[in-house]
């Protein structure tokens, strides 16, 4: 492994950086905050010939998806970026691009969403989207991002099905962190040049999305129902292989901290789960036996690994940011209940929703409200 | 001089056994585009009749790669493709020479939800031709209007007649400063066949309309769509006229209407010859219908005609 460089750079460069060593041909971009300085950062490097690739300034992410999942139907490597209402805008497109089986990489800077109006991160955007058929990361540093991009990359074009990684807008995309960036020849060898099985040629005319009847389109969805549990293996093998040749480790389908014993469980994702390691610390100072659970990857939702990762008897204290309406708390607790139901009868489960519309998530506030929930 | 419709090439794009209605204007327009484009072309189309008459997956009725994507994003995903393949060609993943990379849309997905990224990409000056195969309703949910939609004209949403006169797309689509726009019809395959060899020469923005009438959301005889095509021209109820750079210059016959060596025929007997106009005209109000519909085209003549005196 060699470390070309380590670097102070912002998540939101990170990503870009990332885009640049991944040899990405095609980026249609769409500015909405906090996602904005990904896209400048790649249109900069496209103008300065520094990324061999085509910027195309759309009109909208509606247009911005379409573009990516048309370009990579016609054989490049692409990829675009949003946040919030940029994200719910591209919804039919989503389908398009997963439906379409089209390996589009796509970081959404997480943010709330209309209305009322606001900037910050909670989950709601990229959780509003769970059924779109999307593989779906959530990073918890710059690194991480940085990480997650190349290896998204990987897993989309071995499987064929679009990746979405997301990660917290200000506190991961405005934040600088110290970043390694691994020599390009590192990379090159984890992530080959992308070649499609297909594309549109003239050479070989053959339809697109063109009419199915029922058997064939069922036969499609199934297919991608059963590809997009069959992507857990192959996100596993990316964060082995990356870290065989880095040396980098972010965690695969989840990643825990402290669990070797812990009687309490702290699951959550993104930047959160990140201060939560330090609220670990203080539980474990006040004789509390706390652990870190991390779900990377939330599509697929890793089930077993869940499963074989939590100790005998645990309580799991879920914390959302974002609301699962018609329910009480948020959709990662309804995820992983439905997981335990029938398979782990020991395990206990409480939630609580924090941190909507960008509300500070400090270790101690954390951590008192995880004590608090103890009590419940 | 236009290319005589027995000199037109063999080659056909358009396979037979295809989905689409006896007398499809759209069908027939897209032979002639086929003849003019030949096979290395990239096709994209939204949904419309022209994606139901392709055939059902696997089969195919159109000699070339189609992608049918969402119904808003023609100027976009068009935009992705041409990106795209040029970039592979750069970094020598793609040889030999480049496909055309073309849209064939009706006027939904152009006129109204997929103006938006059709203006975009104009802006933009992307290298792709968008064609418009104008039916002027969504023949595809069952003839609904459009952007597209005469006054006057019957439609499942306008059930006793649209009050708004049509927009002229063509000539928005000029205004986008992009260096080729023309309009076409089926009953002048030449005209039209002349027009696309054109536009595949050009490179950046290429736009064409083609009028394309369709007996179902008409309502006259499937036999007849030649026939009414013509009929449009001649009343100038339809302007055949090409822009290359801006400058805009008519086609024969719309050429004598516009110079004022011919009448344009009154719209009556164009209109009274189809169910959408004809069956809302057989009441006390029919004569003040009739002269709106006259009134609208004897507008647009006058605008056009006006309109093609600035050369800048
Ligand atoms: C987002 C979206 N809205 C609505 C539809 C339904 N739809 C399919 S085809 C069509 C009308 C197409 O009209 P046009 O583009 O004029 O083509 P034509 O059917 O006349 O050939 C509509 C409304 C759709 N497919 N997608
Ligand atoms: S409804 Fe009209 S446009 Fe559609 S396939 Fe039939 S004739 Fe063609
Ligand atoms: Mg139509």
């Amino acid at each position: 492994m060699r470390t070309a460089q380590v670097i102070m750079e912002t998540g939101a460069h990170a990503a870009a950086l990332a885009v640049k060593c991944a040899r990405v041909d095609v980026i249609p971009g769409y500015p909405i905050t906090p996602q904005t300085s990904i896209m400048e950062a790649l249109s900069a490097m496209v103008e300065k010939g520094e990324l061999d690739a085509r910027f195309i300034p759309v009109e909208g992410e509606h247009s911005a998806l379409a573009a990516a999942v048309a370009a990579s139907a016609a054989g490049a490597r692409v990829f675009t970026a949003t946040s919030s209402n940029g994200l719910l805008y591209m919804h039919e497109v989503l389908h398009m691009a997963s439906g379409g089986r089209l390996p589009v990489v796509m970081c959404n800077v997480n943010r709330g969403i209309f209305a009322p109006w606001t900037l910050w991160a909670d989950h709601q955007d990229s959780f509003a989207q769970r059924d779109t058929g999307w593989i779906q990361f959530h990073c918890s540093s710059n690194q991480e991002v940085f990480n997650t991009v190349l290896q998204a990359f990987r897993v989309a074009e071995q499987i064929n099905i679009p990746v979405m990684v997301n990660f917290d807008g200000f506190v991961i995309s405005h934040c600088f962190m110290p970043l390694n960036v691994p020599a390009q020849e590192d990379i090159d060898r984890f992530l080959p040049l992308h070649e499609p099985e297909w594309r549109l040629d003239p050479a070989h005319p053959s339809s697109f999305s063109n009419v199915t009847n029922a058997a064939e389109y069922a036969s499609f969805r199934q297919m991608l129902s059963q590809d997009i549990m069959a992507s857990i293996p192959l996100v596993k093998e990316a964060a082995q292989s990356y870290k065989d040749i880095t040396g980098m480790w972010d965690g695969d389908t989840i990643d825990t901290y402290r669990m070797e014993d812990a009687e309490v469980v702290v699951l959550a994702v993104n930047s959160m789960a990140a201060e939560l390691r330090l609220s670990v610390d203080i539980l474990r100072e006040q004789g509390i036996r706390a652990g870190l659970l991390r779900p990377r990857l939330i599509l697929p939702f890793p089930a077993q690994d869940i499963i074989d990762a939590l100790p005998q008897n645990a309580q799991v204290m879920v914390l959302d940011r974002n609301y699962n309406f018609g329910h009480h708390g948020g959709i990662l607790a309804s995820e992983l209940k439905s997981v335990l139901f029938g398979r782990r009868h020991d395990i206990t489960v409480k939630n609580r929703v924090m941190g909507i519309g960008g509300v500070d998530l400090t270790r101690r506030f954390m951590a008192d409200e995880i004590r608090a929930m103890l009590d419940e | 001089m236009t290319t005589s419709i027995k000199k037109l090439p063999d080659t056909e794009q358009v396979l037979s056994g295809n989905g689409a209605c006896g007398g499809c204007p759209a069908t027939m327009a897209l032979r002639m585009v086929g003849k003019a484009l030949g096979t290395n072309a990239i096709m994209l189309l939204t949904p419309a009749c022209s994606v139901a008459s392709m055939g059902m997956t696997p089969k195919l009725g159109y000699n070339w790669p189609c992608i049918n994507i969402c119904f808003a994003t023609a100027g976009a995903s068009a935009s992705g493709i041409t990106h795209a393949i040029e970039i592979m060609k750069e970094k020598g993943r793609l040889q030999g020479e480049l496909p055309t990379v073309f849209s064939w849309v009706g006027d939904g997905g152009t006129y109204d939800i997929g103006f938006q990224a059709l203006s975009a990409a104009a802006e933009r000056n992307e290298n792709i031709i968008h064609f418009c195969y104008n039916n002027e309703a969504y023949s595809n949910t069952g003839v609904q209007r459009s952007g597209a939609t005469p006054r006057g004209s019957f439609t499942t949403t306008t059930p006793t007649g649209k009050v708004q006169p049509k927009k002229n797309m063509p000539m928005l689509m000029l205004e986008h400063n992009i260096p080729y726009v023309a309009t076409a019809t089926v009953a002048y395959p030449g005209d039209l066949y002349d027009k696309v060899v054109k536009a595949k020469n050009i490179s950046g923005m290429k736009y064409i309309e083609i009028l394309a009438p369709c007996y179902l959301g008409w309502q006259f005889d499937m036999a007849d769509t030649v026939q009414m095509s013509r009929m449009a021209v001649r009343s100038g109820a339809w302007l055949l006229w090409e822009a290359e750079n801006g400058k805009i210059s008519f086609n024969s016959p719309s050429s004598h209407i516009i110079n004022g060596k011919r009448d344009a025929d009154p719209v009556n007997e164009y209109v009274m010859k189809q169910g959408r106009f004809n069956r809302l005209l057989n009441g006390a109000d029919a004569a003040r219908r009739i002269a709106e519909i006259q009134g609208d085209v004897d507008r647009e003549i006058a605008f056009m005609r006006e309109r093609a005196k600035i050369m800048i």
